[in-house]
């Protein structure tokens, strides 16, 4: 059992819960994920990445988005309430080393993951570039946080209703063609966007890390269930990953998969990760 | 030999397909006693060595012949800690019930004394009848073992280092602890609840138990021993990395690891569709690949969620399948269809790469192989192909590398399982394991009777301390 610490509203789907969990809080990295359940009976199992953590308090930050049934149920506790089980840390760590020029795009909650990577690429003294994406303004999620970790903060909403109008992309291709080119691109966000941010870098050979949000069940290698096509191998988001080199990735086939369940969860609202930023 | 051997009482086929009810229903008092006088009490008892951990089968036969039940339990228990576990899923036609003499004669393994269905029967009396007893604990020593993974090893050692007065830690990595026999085999084959009184049992014996806790990541091994005072551990983590045949179309929406498939309807409950928040595909032609008894419970599984049509794929023929042979049969009552000598070559999709075939070669058999199986052969220009919705791999597992990966020093052999030697102690001092991660994909009763010499040895360890 896991207490809430604090709950807080960051828009009208996304929250942010600080919860205990002492242990996870002291061996987690930057790049890992816990996985949740509310209920040991009936509950199902999903993952979300480890936001922040202070070992000093033994908490651990989640930020998510009420897209589903347990995300939603989740949505509807309070500080002081207690989360049946979580567990973790989860996942190989980001690799992080000073590269040079780090150029950090996070699409809707994908910003939440991209946070403690952008946070550590800026600790281990590269030069952090960040650019965030939502729909509107009022999707967009921890803005100070890192306006405080950037050297240079991009906003682009679909809208145009903060930052540029346009997609996240725009402006990643404009770092690429500059001289010189970013040392690696991190992108976090909905599927398809991770996909076409490896295709604007893959004609300037930038490397490209992406996180994947596949369907997991164990998260401990046990299932398959979270299985993507990386190169020619098959490989387990949960242990291999989550992160991958983007340029390798099948995204296609991980898009087709994340809608294994669609029929059985359609009683669930329609907006999804997908919708939120591209 | 007059008394014909006794049939196991079943649930109906045609019912049980749409429930996850136990299949098999047990023995009745007379029929347990009919069954034990068939059993001729051979001086040498070729049976016993048949069993991996030696029960004294001849004795507690003779027990419940006698009417002494609770007899019987207490000759069994000396050696197995979970007989109502293993009388149920043991392959007995090829441990104990081969050699007996009573089939040798009748001249069909079938017709041994069912020492399987005979253990059954008293390990459930004495559960149903409330007999069991929580074992004496002797003083506390002080000292603190971990065990790591919560299957038939891990509770084995754990029943058997607590009773010495050893302070004992379970670290599962699931929300729910049993390995195998909860996540894997099926309610319909070994009611949970079954489990769960071993379970029980621990923690009355004063064992905690800490789950979703994987060890590797929340804690790794050299802090259990440096940081968290354990001062001895077991790994008892089981095989649980599922093997897929890398053909093409494997990583398509609707194909499954049986792994996955099993932990979604038996642990996560995604058969009670009304209650469950986990999903499971609703199937209506499915393929199972493979032909063990992960391949028989997947097809079963897919059967009791309402699959129209169960077709079970395997490349040789049905005497090479490792299924036990109870269930086969009990697959076959059920509709599952057989293909036998016929192997997948590739899994068909439509447009949206959702699974909508398969594509089987047809084999025949050739020469004898390293396993001592004769090698199946592809037929040359013999593709065929069945119309699917979902397809379910289930040729193995292999050993999951977290706890490998994050423990310098700790040995493994070339297929990633931890080398032990005959006491259960690995290359680290401290350190023991056994069941599946020593020995691969294996049997309940060898996870048991690894666990417990292992837990023999810690025990003598832990003295000398
Ligand atoms: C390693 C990892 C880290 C993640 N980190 C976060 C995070 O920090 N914050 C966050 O909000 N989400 C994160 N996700 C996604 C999150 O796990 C899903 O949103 C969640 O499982 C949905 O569960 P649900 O029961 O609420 O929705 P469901 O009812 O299961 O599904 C609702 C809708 O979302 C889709 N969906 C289901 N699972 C996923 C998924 N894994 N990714 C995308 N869409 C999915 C379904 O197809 C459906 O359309 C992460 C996923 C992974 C694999
Ligand atoms: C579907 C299926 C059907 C089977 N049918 C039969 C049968 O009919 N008869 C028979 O005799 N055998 C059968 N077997 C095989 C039998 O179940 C296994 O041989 C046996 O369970 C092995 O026991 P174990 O204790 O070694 O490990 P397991 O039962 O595999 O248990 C290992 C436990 O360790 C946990 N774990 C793993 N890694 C970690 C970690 N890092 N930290 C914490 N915990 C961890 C796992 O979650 C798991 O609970 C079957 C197996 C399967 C999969
Ligand atoms: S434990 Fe298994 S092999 Fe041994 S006697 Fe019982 S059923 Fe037979
Ligand atoms: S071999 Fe068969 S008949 Fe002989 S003692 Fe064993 S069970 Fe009885
Ligand atoms: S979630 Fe089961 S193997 Fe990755």
């Amino acid at each position: 059992m896991n207490k809430i610490r604090e709950k807080k509203q960051l828009s009208e789907t996304v929250f942010l819960m600080r919860v205990e969990a002492p242990l996870i809080a002291r061996e987690r990295k930057a790049g890992q994920f816990i996985i949740l359940q509310l209920c040991e009976d009936f509950g199902e199992r999903i993952p979300l990445t480890i936001a922040d953590a202070d070992p000093a308090a033994g908490t651990i930050t989640l930020i998510f988005q009420a897209v589903g049934k347990t995300t939603k149920k989740l949505a509807l506790m309070n500080a002081g309430e207690k989360i049946a089980a979580l567990v973790g840390p989860l996942g190989t760590p980001t690799h992080i080393e000073n590269f040079g020029t780090v150029v950090c795009v996070g699409g809707g909650i994908g910003v939440a993951p991209l946070h403690p990577i952008a946070q550590a690429m800026k600790a281990a003294g590269n030069k952090v570039i960040i650019i965030m994406g939502a729909r509107n303004r009022e999707l967009l999620i921890l803005e100070n946080e890192m306006r405080a970790i950037a050297d240079e903060l991009i906003i682009c909403t679909d809208d145009g209703s903060v930052g540029r109008k346009c997609l996240v992309t725009e402006p990643l291709k404009e770092l690429c063609e500059q001289d010189p080119k970013p040392d690696l691109a991190v992108a976090i966000g909905p599927p398809v966007m991770m996909k076409f941010c490896a295709e604007t870098t893959r004609p300037y050979s930038v490397p490209t890390q992406v996180s994947l949000n596949t369907i997991m069940v164990d998260g401990t290698g046990m299932c398959g269930g979270c299985r993507v096509t990386v190169g020619d191998e098959t490989k387990f988001v949960c242990v291999d990953g989550p992160e991958f080199d983007g340029h390798l990735v099948d995204f296609d086939n991980m898009i087709n998969r994340l809608s294994s369940y669609k029929k059985q969860e359609a009683h669930s609202c329609k907006i999804g990760l997908e919708g939120d930023s591209q | 030999m007059a008394i014909p051997a006794q049939e196991m009482p079943t649930q109906d086929p045609a019912e049980r397909r749409s429930n996850m009810n136990e299949v098999a229903l047990g023995y009745s008092p007379e029929q347990a006693r009919a069954e034990a006088l068939r059993c001729l009490q051979c001086k040498t008892a070729p049976c016993i060595a048949g069993c991996p951990v030696g029960i004294d089968i001849p004795g507690f036969i003779q027990a419940i012949a006698d009417g002494d039940n609770k007899k019987a339990i207490d000759i069994i228990k000396i050696d197995s800690l979970l007989p109502a576990v293993c009388g149920r899923v043991c392959p007995q036609e090829t441990q104990c019930q081969a050699p007996c003499t009573v089939g040798k004669v009748l001249k069909s393994v079938d017709k041994a004394v069912n020492i399987g269905r005979l253990e059954r029967y008293v390990a459930d009396w004495e559960r149903e009848n409330r007999l069991i007893e929580i074992p004496a604990i002797k003083p506390d020593t002080g000292k603190k073992v971990g065990i790591i993974g919560t299957g038939p090893a891990g509770l084995t050692v754990a029943a058997d280092i607590r009773r010495e007065g050893h302070d004992v830690t379970l670290f599962e990595a699931f929300h729910k602890p049993g390995g195998v026999m909860v996540y894997g085999i099926p309610e319909f084959r070994l009611p949970k609840a079954i489990v769960q009184q071993e379970i029980d049992a621990l923690t009355a014996m004063g064992c905690e138990l800490k789950t979703n806790f994987v060890i590797g990541r929340t804690r790794k091994i050299q802090d259990l021993l440096d940081e968290d005072g354990f001062d001895a551990l077991f790994i008892g983590t089981g095989a649980g990395l599922p093997r897929f045949m890398n053909i093409e179309g494997e990583n398509l929406v609707g194909v499954y690891s049986a792994n996955e498939y099993l932990t979604r309807s038996n642990l996560m409950r995604a058969y009670d569709k009304q209650r469950a928040d986990t999903p499971i595909f609703d199937s209506e032609k499915v393929a199972v690949l493979g032909g063990g008894n992960v391949a028989m419970d997947a097809a079963r599984t897919a059967v009791r969620l309402g699959a129209k049509e169960v077709h079970l794929i395997y490349r040789r023929t049905e005497v090479e399948m490792p299924a036990r042979v109870e269930e086969v049969h009990h697959a076959k009552e059920e509709g599952v269809i057989f293909h036998m000598l016929e192997n997948p070559k590739r899994i068909l999709s439509d447009e949206k790469g959702w699974v909508n075939g398969i594509e089987c070669l047809r084999y025949e058999l050739g020469e004898p192989d390293d396993s001592g199986r004769r090698r199946p052969i592809a037929i040359e220009g013999s593709e065929f192909e069945i119309d699917l919705d979902t397809v379910i791999v289930a040729i193995g597992n292999d050993s999951n590398p977290l706890i490998r990966q994050t423990t310098p020093g700790l040995e493994t052999n070339k297929w990633g399982n931890i080398v032990a030697d005959e006491n259960g102690k690995s290359s680290i001092d401290r350190i023991y394991a056994g069941g599946d991660i020593v020995l691969g994909a294996a049997t309940v009763i060898l996870a048991m009777g690894e666990g417990r010499k292992a837990a023999a040895a810690m025990n003598e360890m832990l003295a000398n301390i």
